[in-house]
């Protein structure tokens, strides 16, 4: 087996007097499509926030490429450039074109030249299919033209690794599939992905492996075949049970407009 | 109604000369107060514990005594520490200073409404924290502050009036020395009213071309759904 591209050694995440989750030991090797699914507030949008630092850790270590990020005096900016991170919200600059919010991080950290920059802001908005959206702002956006806009900035920075919290939760329903569309195109393309979902289809179709979280911590990870057909763990079995039967009827009607 | 008119001509071009200080004045008050202001409230926001101590120190003490007590302080007081500025120097720190402090509120209220996800989504992309500060959060956090901070240029160029205290030559000064030698008070000062009236209309007007033209195509912040 190859040397993992991301890997947490022990990860540990507390506030106060709560443990968020501990001892997490993840590995993800290069151009995997990783799905942490779980209930509500197991840590898993913390967890990613750990792994690109956006929030100090307690405890444990991650390392990209072999190299410890959690180091103490490791350019955490530098980090962030290699692993592209997409929000629930989106998190749009608001105050910026679709084009300008996927060029600035071009222009502002990786100081290109205004030309280049927005040549490969446009190749990037090309690849989520808004290219003729680039001169929008995000408020005359709908929410899936904004995640995709969010997911060509993230790119746009070439990173390594690419983290997904929850990139559909705050989506009308009826806008789920472009978002999860552009999603799957970049698994095929061989992005290496963490992305924490609760679409079922897609961790079934789209994941390599599926990471089963309850209560901060790892309770069972496999393919998704182990995970939806023969789960080890009683907990694992009862979780994915309640959800395809929330989001199973959701999903049947996406697939069969598509 | 002739009668007041055929002075208000007379003393208008006197009053214009004060109306000119005033506006100086305000101008120079509300510019260093900005730069005063942006400065606190992004110390106060973002910066460690010892300059946030000094921001707030800075803010309370400014917005929590009169204005006319600071002018005297720096007038009268500074003097006795052996530091004299002229009367116009004089009239320009407190002015500054005073709407600094105000001005540092009403920046420091809309760089909190912007808030920690646009921070998050600028470091999440590699910017630093100094980076995404410029270049994602005063953009917003500055037009978000406008309609309320359209407040402080008209509240300071009326609060220029107090200066006249310190002899300095603006508008109220000299209203004061031409309702003294015309001996009609009630002309002059409804002349000078009139004055400050067309001076906070032309403000307004400006403050509110700025608000149009910085509104952010699909992003309205007054009509923001609960």
């Amino acid at each position: 087996m190859s040397n993992p591209i991301l890997e947490t050694r022990n990860l540990t995440k507390i506030y106060g007097q709560n443990i968020i989750f501990k001892d997490i030991n993840l590995k993800v090797n290069e151009g995997e499509t990783i799905v942490i699914i779980g209930p509500s507030g197991t840590g898993k949008s913390t967890l990613l926030r750990c792994i690109n630092l956006l929030t100090a850790n307690e405890g444990g270590q991650v390392f990209l490429d072999g190299q410890e990020i959690t180091a103490k005096n490791y350019n955490e900016d530098k980090v962030r450039q290699q692993i592209g991170m997409v929000f629930q919200n989106f998190l749009l600059f608001n105050h910026l074109t679709a084009l300008d919010n996927v060029m600035i991080g071009l222009l502002k950290v990786k100081k290109m030249s205004k030309e280049q920059a927005r040549q490969k802001a446009m190749e990037e908005l090309k690849r989520v299919g808004l290219e003729d959206r680039a001169s929008h702002y995000p408020g005359q956006l709908s929410g899936g033209q904004q995640q995709r806009v969010a997911i060509a900035r993230a790119l746009a920075m070439d990173p390594r690794v690419m983290l997904f919290d929850e990139p559909t939760s705050a989506l009308d329903p009826e806008l789920i599939g472009e978002v999860l569309g552009v999603m799957a195109q970049l698994a095929r393309d061989h992005m290496t992905m963490l992305v924490v979902t609760h679409e079922m289809g897609f961790a079934r179709e789209v994941a390599d492996r599926i990471v089963f979280m309850e209560k901060g911590s790892i309770v069972e990870e496999g393919t998704p075949d182990e995970l939806f057909y023969h789960p080890k763990n009683e907990r694992t079995r009862e979780f994915l049970w309640k959800i395809t039967e929330l989001y199973g009827k959701k999903e049947k009607e996406q697939s069969a407009t598509a | 109604m002739t009668e007041f008119f055929e002075f208000f001509i007379r003393i208008l071009p006197d009053l214009m000369k004060g109306a000119g200080v005033t506006l100086l004045l305000t101008a120079e008050g509300l510019t260093a107060g900005f730069i005063l202001g942006l400065s606190a409230s992004l110390a106060r926001t973002y910066a460690n514990k010892f300059w946030r101590g000094l921001a707030v120190g800075y803010i309370e003490i400014f917005r929590g005594t009169p204005l006319l007590m600071q002018l005297f302080l720096i007038y009268y007081g500074l003097p006795g520490l052996g530091i004299t500025f002229s009367r116009g120097l004089c009239a320009f720190l407190a002015l500054s200073l005073n709407s600094g402090a105000y001005q540092a509120e009403y920046l420091r209220g809309s760089l909190l409404a912007i808030g920690d996800d646009q921070m998050m989504a600028g470091r999440s992309i590699g910017m630093s924290r100094v980076k995404t500060i410029w270049y994602v959060i005063l953009p917003q956090a500055l037009r978000l502050a406008i309609p309320a901070w359209s407040n402080e240029p008209v509240s300071l160029l009326k609060s220029t009036a107090v200066v006249f205290l310190i002899a300095v030559p603006e508008l109220m000064a000299k209203a004061k020395s031409i309702a003294a030698q015309t001996y009609d008070p009630i002309g002059t000062y409804i002349a000078v009213a009139l004055v400050y009236l067309a001076m906070v209309y032309l403000l307004d007007a400006v403050l509110r071309w700025m608000e149009r033209a910085s509104r952010i195509p699909g992003f309205e912040m007054e009509g923001k759904k609960a």
